[in-house]
């Protein structure tokens, strides 16, 4: 176990957790617009969720590409042969 | 250890050609889908059977959602979106089957839905519009946006290919990753989810490359009204 490994765990982890907080707090705050929305006019549900599921797939994909580099740091690394 | 998800696993070589698992699984769904979809439309009639009201709910659907989001006449895209969402839907939940790993949690499928994606943009924008039409809403509000419109081409379409990557592919490796450590039907309540996942990511692909092909036909549309008194 070399350092370059180590230090790749490392980042790995740290890309994932911190990575996963902003589209977290992010998504939050999108459910909650949402479901204020659908509340205050029930019968434009199916229009908002429309719209709150494609929203929240475009936050997700910052996580998402958090996931993809910490597994590309993992399994690709081009520092270990 | 765990195998990467980014190698796939060869079945069989084919001369100096190493198929893979996911080419596999990919033409069988393709079979499948291609199969049922003829023998189910082989005697359509007036008075639809059970079956026939099933595929016509099915497609009227498709076609609402085409209607609700693109704001178009739905009869020329459905073919393409429709195909989409049944190949999708279908690729993430062929997990159920035992054995058959989802070929869309390999980079190379989600790459190739992309590009169809991408072409389609192309098409449908170069249809409605000309190509003329269609390479000045790059020009879009102002010529300085040109570099950034082409930009915005690509990334969205690599955005596409990494977000359905992620999603399917880290589900199937938290269930490995938890199968290894815990073992026999701990993972069930994750494979559940997982089909939620999957049917979710499905439609959100659909929807984006419905809203992408949508934006390359209305900015003409935009243009013209805008020069119009």
């Amino acid at each position: 176990m070399n350092w370059i490994e180590i230090v790749s765990i490392f980042a790995a982890a740290m890309a994932v957790s911190f990575g996963a907080v902003g589209p977290a707090l992010g998504e939050g705050r999108a459910v909650a617009a949402a479901m204020d929305a659908i509340a205050r006019q029930p019968e434009a549900a199916g229009t908002i969720s429309r719209t709150l599921f494609v929203g929240l797939a475009m936050i997700e994909t910052m996580a998402i590409y958090c996931l993809v580099v910490a597994l590309l740091v993992l399994f690709a690394n081009p520092f270990i042969h | 250890m765990i195998s990467s998800p980014l190698n796939a696993k060869i079945v069989f070589t084919a001369g100096p050609i190493g198929v893979t698992e996911p080419v596999v699984v990919t033409w069988g769904l393709m079979a499948l889908l291609g199969l049922g979809g003829w023998l189910a439309t082989r005697s359509l009639s007036l008075r639809p059977s059970g079956l026939q009201t099933i595929i016509e709910m099915i497609v009227g659907t498709i076609e609402d959602q085409i209607r609700g989001t693109m704001r178009v006449t739905p009869a020329p895209y459905v073919a393409v979106i429709g195909t989409l969402f049944l190949f999708i839907l279908a690729a993430n939940w062929c997990s159920l089957v035992p054995g058959v790993e989802p070929p869309t949690a390999h980079i190379e499928t989600d790459a190739a839905l992309g590009l169809i994606v991408f072409f389609a943009i192309l098409y449908f924008g170069v249809r409605a519009q000309g190509l003329v039409g269609y390479l000045k809403t790059f020009a879009e509000p102002t010529f300085i946006m040109i570099p950034l419109n082409i930009v915005e081409t690509f990334t969205r379409t690599f955005s596409l290919i990494v977000r359905l990557f992620g999603n399917v592919m880290s589900g199937v490796f938290v269930v490995g990753i938890v199968l290894s450590l815990a073992g026999l039907l701990v993972p069930v309540p994750l494979m559940a989810l997982d089909l939620l996942t999957g049917a979710v990511q499905a439609y959100i692909f659909t929807v984006l490359a419905m809203v992408f092909i949508g934006s390359a036909l209305s900015e003409g549309r935009a243009l013209e009204k805008g020069k119009r008194p």
